[in-house]
Order: structure tokens, then sequence, then C-alpha cells
């Protein structure tokens, strides 16, 4: 069995809000194996960005965090102080983000940068910080490496500022690196590198990844294991090929439904579509939070939570009242299976 | 959650709306300002100090130009002398007018200066403000010009030569301080149109065929509104310390009006002895400032709560 | 027989932009020498990256932007000599961003109403209902009449810009990437929307937009920018079949279709977008392009005709590339 570098279990995280308290994580399970790929993937407000703020311990000041078990390597890292934590960040446990101008520091050079991230975890000297820095920027695709570190980021366009990130980001080898939404504010051709170069460079380090997206293309290329969330909920959990290809919770189907896909959505046809908006997650809400929007609920779906439960096959789970047949016979009847 | 609808599969069940409303931008506005103390202290104490001010002539015990020698310098109620009379419940000056209805004349005064200052000043630094940041441009780099020719003018400096050159009564003070105080509404007006002005809506209303004219009144300007009255308050503060200034130096108002300014340069001889008679207008104005500096502050955190901390 | 609706010819549009402190103006050509037909009731896509001029060259058939060189003609008639409330009839747009593109301080209504208030619309009695009419056809509940932006979701912000854009029932209707700022499901609502629109009010749509996925679903044709140029510009079945331009093909690649059982595309685009200021020499392509020849960077490649439009590259001309490009 592969080592496990993750794990959570039951995590939420709820928000005060002027009207009560936003549950917008209600008790998300998941884990990441070495060298695995986790997407996270769903629609603004659904809480995935939460949620990796939560497993880094970056959430905004009023947000509570509960959970049953949040583990790093072994370690618990759910009742660890800050000062451990910021050992931890960007040290085990790197961070990628979708602007990379927000997370570099403008007033310092790439190399500058480079260096103290590694500097501050381990003890190197220049000479070999900076050696490691160079030796990552060409890893990362940088051509000219020993030159653009004294650039600053400013210098670079938004693809290589990209790259500069991720580079940073392996300066202290990490076992785990979670990326929100890393390749959104690119272009495709650039999206398409940057991705590539990630999973390369997963692979060749073995390192578990977390990528947080709301593009279905993304995540299908991507990834091993898919996480769906909807409303604070993982509402189908499974490997890419379970996920995409025999999708069983209602919402899952109805967000392959929605996207054009070049020869075979049919032009000019209407595409599918999920109607309604989102329910809000602020107090109590005990009921199918898709039920509002799903062309099959009926009465049972509103009466209480609903659980997740395993689907056919090993590892695939979804948060359905309606058996794995039924959702089956529904996705072959959208065309989505 | 609401039990769901009796009826067939067919029909969707239906949970409670869970679609909170959003308030509107103006009650939201009314939630903010009934919530924040500051502007809720500074708004009633301006308020307080505007009555004052109307109700002047009703509720001034004296007449605030009313000298009589016999009863000058009494001592404010709170002091231990047995002159200090219910009479005059804040004294008299050297002069024996009432000092209480001279502080409350002289309210009038401030705020009134305050306040024409600011309009003018506001009108001049909102209009070059506004076209620079909407054509940019030429018409920005003259601006820019204007703006940093004025800001090099210093501005007590050239309001006392100029006061001096063609003397001073009330308004000569106003204009003076209203064509030089624009600067601040110029600068941000500036920049904050810039802003607004590359907004998608913006250009919707250019491609609806808008005039330009419309363009900055209804859709820049309302935008901006809530920068441009922060910067009024500021300036209004700005102008009434300036007043004082003057007056303190002998170059605003003209004895013997009851300006907070004049009243601090007439006490300011007999301040070792009788030190109420500087410290209670210098009071008055830091109340005033106060106010107004906390109704403008409060404001930017009501209008904009994306630019707090 | 169509009717073009819209024809550019040779359009440029060139701004001065500043070096360095101390280094003077150069000429950035955002769109270089465009030309471009467009007839009444297709769907022109315009693709490309961020950069390429797509933008600007939408901005200049909105009137909102003059041509440096070139005109644009709406209907045989130059934009410039038309009357400004007259083209705002013509031609309306619908932007990218739901949250940017509508006055926050405005109700829905007045927002809608706008266009007939400043077309002088002669029945002010009218205006309320026609805009409840509108707010139904584009799907929006009429009860959000009084309501302001932020009290809507995105999606309906758009179908709010979509009405303002149609009440005066334009005939071309510029949608600068209508559902890339959107939900997945409620990206696919908008284009089942415009689509609908597009038939029941005959419409002409330009859609600018870098997701080809929904190209490839709502246009008729798509013209291929990079660089402020038209690289290849074709029916949308033929440019999808048969992409020729080697950027075409790159751009096609890049498009992540959910399929778990497919990699991340590798596109060999290897450098990075160049510099507009300062444009590759011979065709601007070159660079990055992975069937580079000799002289692409010397000489710049002219319009080779292909189907029912053209493509610009060396690897199509009969004198210089066809050999290669056969081999």
């Amino acid at each position: 069995m592969a080592e496990r570098i993750l794990e959570v279990e039951n995590l939420t995280v709820d928000i005060p809000v002027g009207g009560g308290m936003l549950h917008a994580v209600q008790g998300i399970s998941f884990h990441v194996d070495k060298g695995e790929t986790l997407c996270i993937v769903g629609e603004s407000g659904c809480g995935k960005s939460l949620t990796s703020l939560a497993v880094m311990d970056l959430l905004p000041k009023k947000a509570i965090r509960g959970a049953n078990k949040l583990e790093l390597g072994g370690e618990d890292i759910l009742n660890a102080g800050e000062r451990r934590m910021s050992d931890i960040r960007g040290n085990t446990m790197g961070m990628i983000f979708q602007e990379p101008m927000t997370s570099l520091n403008p007033a310092y050079t790439i190399g500058n940068q480079m260096e103290e991230a590694l500097k501050r975890h381990r003890k190197v000297s220049t000479r070999e910080a900076r050696d490691r820095a160079i030796y990552l920027l060409e890893k990362v695709g940088i051509t000219a490496a020993e030159s653009r570190l004294s650039q600053y980021p400013h210098q670079l366009s938004g693809g290589l500022r990209q790259r500069v990130m991720i580079a940073m980001t392996l300066m202290c080898g990490p076992n785990l690196i979670i990326a929100d939404e890393p390749t959104t504010a690119l272009d495709v051709t650039i999206q398409a590198q940057i991705l590539l170069l990630l999973a390369e460079l997963q692979r060749e380090f073995e390192m578990g990844l977390i990528l947080i997206t709301h593009d279905l293309g993304v995540v299908a290329r991507i990834a091993d294991r898919v996480a769906v969330m909807y409303a604070g909920q993982v509402v189908e959990q499974g490997t890419a090929d379970q996920v995409f290809n025999r999708p069983t919770h209602p919402y899952t189907q109805g967000l392959l439904d929605c996207i054009p896909i070049p020869g075979k959505t049919e032009r000019n046809k209407p595409l599918g579509s999920i109607p309604g908006i989102v329910p809000s997650l602020v107090g109590p809400f005990h009921a199918c939070h898709f039920a509002e929007r799903c062309q099959y609920a009926f009465d049972d779906c509103v009466k209480g939570d609903i659980d997740m439960r395993p689907a056919v096959e090993d590892g695939h789970e979804y948060r359905c009242l309606l058996d794995p047949e039924t959702c089956r016979a529904n996705a072959q009847k959208r065309g989505v299976a | 959650m609401s039990e769901a609808v009796q009826d067939t599969n067919a029909q969707k069940p239906v949970i409670a709306d869970r679609t909170i409303e959003e308030p509107s931008p103006a009650e939201r506005a009314r939630k903010r300002m009934f919530s924040h103390v500051g502007f809720m202290f500074g708004t009633i104490v301006l308020l307080g100090i505007l009555a004052i001010a109307f109700l002047a002539p009703l509720i001034s015990p004296h007449d605030p130009l009313d000298q009589q020698l016999a009863r000058k310098l009494i001592p404010p109620i709170w002091h231990d002398s047995p002159k200090a009379t219910w009479v005059h419940p804040l004294g008299t000056d050297q002069f024996g007018r009432d000092y209480l209805s001279r502080l409350i004349h002289g309210s009038q005064i401030s705020l009134l200066i305050g306040f024409a200052a600011m309009l003018i000043s506001g009108v001049i630094g909102t209009a070059i403000g506004v076209a620079a940041g909407y054509f940019g441009g030429k018409v920005d780099m003259v601006v820019n010009f204007v703006i940093t020719t004025r800001l090099s003018l210093p501005v007590v400096l050239v309001a006392l030569a100029v006061v001096s050159l063609v003397g001073n009564s009330l308004w000569i003070v106003i204009w003076v301080l209203g064509l030089l105080i624009w600067d601040r509404f110029a600068v941000v007006m500036r920049s904050t149109t810039q802003q607004v002005r590359n907004l998608d809506y913006v250009a919707a209303a250019q491609a609806i065929g808008c005039s330009t004219p419309r363009i900055i009144f209804t859709e820049i300007m309302p935008n901006i509104v809530n920068n441009l009255i922060v910067v009024a308050t500021v300036e209004m503060a700005h102008a009434i310390i300036l007043e004082a200034a003057l007056s303190f130096l002998g170059l605003g108002v003209q004895p013997p009006a009851p300006s907070w300014g004049l009243m601090i340069a007439e006490g300011k001889n007999h301040m070792l002895f009788d030190p109420w008679l500087v410290g209670i207008p210098g009071t008055a104005l830091f109340i005033l400032i106060l106010s107004i500096n906390l109704l403008g502050d409060g404001m930017r955190d009501i209008t904009a709560p994306e630019n707090r901390n | 027989m169509s009717e073009t609706v819209i024809s550019a010819k040779d359009v440029t549009r060139t701004f001065m932009i500043s070096a360095g402190a101390f280094k003077g103006k150069k000429p950035l050509h955002a769109v270089n020498g465009v030309s471009l037909e467009v007839e009444r009731g297709e769907v022109l896509a315009l693709v490309g990256e961020s950069g390429c001029g797509k933008t600007t060259f939408a901005k200049m058939l909105l009137g909102l932007l003059p041509p440096t060189q070139g005109t644009i003609e709406f209907g045989g008639k130059p934009v410039a000599d038309v009357e400004r409330l007259t083209l705002a009839k013509m031609v309306q747009p619908i932007f990218q961003d739901p949250y940017s593109s509508l006055n926050p301080r405005k109700s829905i209504g007045s927002i809608i109403t706008l266009p007939l208030k400043v077309q002088n619309d002669p029945n002010p009695a009218t205006w309320r209902r026609r805009a409840e009419e509108m707010m139904e056809l584009v799907g929006l509940p009429p009860r959000l009449f009084e309501n302001f932006p932020n009290q809507l979701s995105g999606g309906q912000r758009q179908r709010v810009a979509i009405a303002r854009a149609l009440i005066n029932r334009p005939e071309v209707v510029i949608c600068d990437e209508p559902t890339s700022a959107l939900d997945v499901s409620v990206q696919s609502q908008i284009l089942n929307l415009l689509q609908d629109l597009r038939k029941e009010l005959n419409l002409t749509y330009i859609v600018i937009s870098h997701n080809l996925a929904v190209v490839e679903h709502i246009a008729t044709r798509v013209a291929v920018m990079y660089l402020g140029r038209i690289v290849e510009q074709k029916d949308t079945e033929s440019l999808f079949d048969n992409p020729e331009h080697p950027y075409t093909k790159a751009l096609l690649e890049s498009v992540l279709t959910p399929d778990p059982s497919l990699d991340v595309p590798d596109t060999h685009l290897g450098a990075a977008y160049p510099n507009p200021v300062d444009p590759p020499s011979g065709c601007t392509f070159n660079p990055r392009c992975a069937r580079v020849m000799d002289h692409c960077s010397v000489i710049e490649p002219k319009k080779i005709p292909s189907g029912k439009g053209f493509v610009q590259c060396h690897l199509y001309d009969e004198n210089e590339g066809r050999g290669r490009a056969a081999s």
C-alpha cells in the first residue's frame, strides 16, 4: 500500500456572518497518497478553496475549523501551533495559488526569494541554495535560469511567473503540493504547458498533489482521484475514470452534461443545464443540498441529511438516495456515461 | 426545513427558500451607519453644533458684542472664584463680553467658512479632477501641471498675501480659502475617476450611445461620490483650521466678530493668568474638527468596506 | 445571397507605448491589417490568446475606438460617418465580467431601460413593460426590476447585461468572453440563451473567446488571431476538422476535453507569447512554430485561400512551402 501523505477526516469550516453561521465546509474527508493527484472540483462558493486553506491552517481569522483527524505524514497538524505550521508550510507542504503575483514579493529578485525559501527551513549556504534554485528553474523549463535569478517578478510573463512559483514551491522538496486554480489566470496554451509540467514533476519527485479547480477538462486529464464538491459537501468521490465515465451523483452528471465537448456535443443543440442557483449555507441545513436543482429529487431528499454511500465499484462513493443502478440508467439517458 | 410537497414525485419537493436576500446598497449602508460608533458620535456632535449655530440668536444668553468693562474677565463657573456667576457660565473676556454667547455665535462663522470654502474648492477640484481622469491624455497633463503648481504654493502665506492686498472680510477669507484648497479634491477625484472609467459599465454606456456628460454624471459620479464626501469633510475641517489661523494672525475675520480663531488671538495676552480664555475656544475648535473627521472616517468605512483592513 | 453587415478593410490600430522611463514611445500594433466580413445571421468567433488584439478589434467595431488605419463599414457606411445613436442601435456589446459591466448604483430596471432613454424613445410609458418583457425573454423574473446588481447572482447579472444589449433590437451583438467568468452550470445556461435569442431575434454574433470548446459549439465561422493578425479563417467545421495553421493546431490541442483516458497534451509551443511591441520578423509565429522553415523569419506569409476562408502560412504556399508541407 502506498504511503499516506495527508489524511483528512470530517473537516468543517464555519464562518460567522451577519445573518448567522455560514457552514462553508461540512464534514469533508479525503486522503492523498504518495505520488497521487487528488482533484477537488466544484463551482464557486462550494468550499473547495476554504478546504485547502483549512488544511494549510491559513483560513481567515474569524473562520472556525473543526475536524476529527488532520494528519500530514502521520503527524497531527490539527492541534499544531502556529510555529510548527509555519515550519511545515513551504517545507513539507507547498502551495501554488492562482495569481503568482500575489505570492511573489515584488520587492525582491526571483533568486532572493527562492534562496530564502530554502534557507528558512534548512541549514544551507547561499551557494547551495543558489545551485538548487538554478537546478529547479531549469527543471520547470526556464531557459537561461542563472540570469533569471536577478530578475524581479514583474519582469516575467504570467506563465513564467507560475513556473517560478512552482520551482520555488519545490525548493524544500515537499511531500505534498496544494495548487489552488494554478492555471485559471493563464492562456489555454500556457495552461496546458503548466499542467504538463506539474504532472511530470509530481511523477518525478513522487509528491502528493491536491489540485483545486473548477475546470473539468483539467481534472480529467491530470487527476488520479476526484472529489466533486457541491455546497460545502463532497457529493461524489472516486477515481477519474469512475467519476468521468460512470458519474453517479446527479450533480456530477449535470456538470458533465453542461460543458460543450468538441466532436461530442451536437452543435446548435442546447447544452444540458442545471437550473437554479446554489443554496445559501447560512444556518442549519438538513437535506440534500442539491435537491432543489435536481431533476430526480423526491420527498425523502429533503427529510434529513444524506450520507455518502458506496457505488458499484471499490473506492467510488456518492451522496444520494438513489441507488447506483438508477443513477447509472439516468447517466446513460443523459448521455454522460 | 419546511415539509415537502405532498404531491406526486413528478412535483419537485420544496425546501425552505435558502436564497438569502442581499440588502440593496442603500439598506446595507444604513445598517453599517448605525453600527459605526465613530460615525454616529461625529454625526451627533456635528448636528448639535449645527443646531447651536442655527439657533444662536435664540439660545445665546447675551449679545456677543455687548461690552461691559465693569464685569470684564469673569472666570467660568467651575473656577473657584467669588466672581464666577451663572449669569456668565463661561465667564467674560477682557472687554466684558459674555464668552458663552461669543462661542455660540462663533460656531456660525466656523461652520459657514468651513462649508462655503469646502463647496468652492470641491466644485473646482472635482471638475478638473474628473475631467483629467475621464479624458486622460492632454487634459490630464494640463491638470497635473495645474495641480503641481498649486501644491508648490504655501497656502497660509498666499492667503496672508492676498488678504493683506485686497483687505479682509468674511467673504474674502472664504473665497481665498476656497480657491486655494482644491488640490486634494482634484488628486483624489482624478485617480478614482481613472479607476471607474475603465470598468465595463462605462464602456457599455458608451456603446449604448450615452453622451459624455451623461456618462460622467450618471455612471461615474455616483460611484465616486463616497470618496468625494470623505475629502469634503477633511477639507471642511482644513478650512475651519485655516480660518482660525488667519484670524489668529489678524488677517481673517475682523474684530469684533466672534470667530473662534479671533477669540484665541484676543485671549492670548491673558493666557498666563486666565488660560480659559484660550482653552474654551480651543476646545470648541477641537471638538468641531474631531467630529467632522470622525464623520468623514466613518463615511469611508461605511461606503467602501472593501478598503478596510 | 447572404448580406454583409460589417466589413472591415485592412484595419490597424496602433498604440504608442512608453518603453521605459527615458526611452520615448514605441508603436504597438494591437490590430494589424485585419480584413473581415460578417454576414447577417452568422456567428463569427475571434479566438486567440490574450494580447492578440481581439478585444481591441471589438472596441473598434463598437465605435469606442477609431482605427488608426483602414475602414470599418456597417451596411456599407463607414462607422466614422454613422451617428453615435444610430450605431448604438445597430451593434451592442456583452462583456466578460458581469460584476463590472453593471453600474452597482443603478437598479436593474434603470440599467435595462437606459438604452431606451438614451435613444429618446417616444413612449416612456411603455419602457417598464418592454423592459419586463425583455427580462422574461432572457429568463429573469420581472420582480427583479427594482433590485440592485449586488442582489443578483453572476448568471442573473449576465442576463441583465444581455437584456440591456438587446432592448433596442440591435442587428449585431459583440460578445466578449460572454461565459468565461461564469460557473460551468451557468455557462451552459447563458450559451443556450444566446443561441435561442439568436434564432428568435435574428441576431448576428461576433463572439470573442479563448475557450475553443465554446467556440466550436456556437460559432459558424472562426477567425484565429495571433499578434494582431488573422492567421486562419474558416467555417467552424473545416477549421476543427482540418486545422491548417500550426498555431490553430496548437490551440486545438490545448483544449482539455474531460476524458480521463487522455493525458495533458504537449502543444510544443515552447517560447512564451512574444512582446507585441517588438514582434518577430517575417511570420510573427515563427519562434513558437513546430514546423518553422528557414524563410519563415524573413518573409511575411501571404493569405492563401483554403476552403471558404484562408490561411496565412508558408507551409501552404505553392512556391515556397507546399513541397515541404507534403513531405
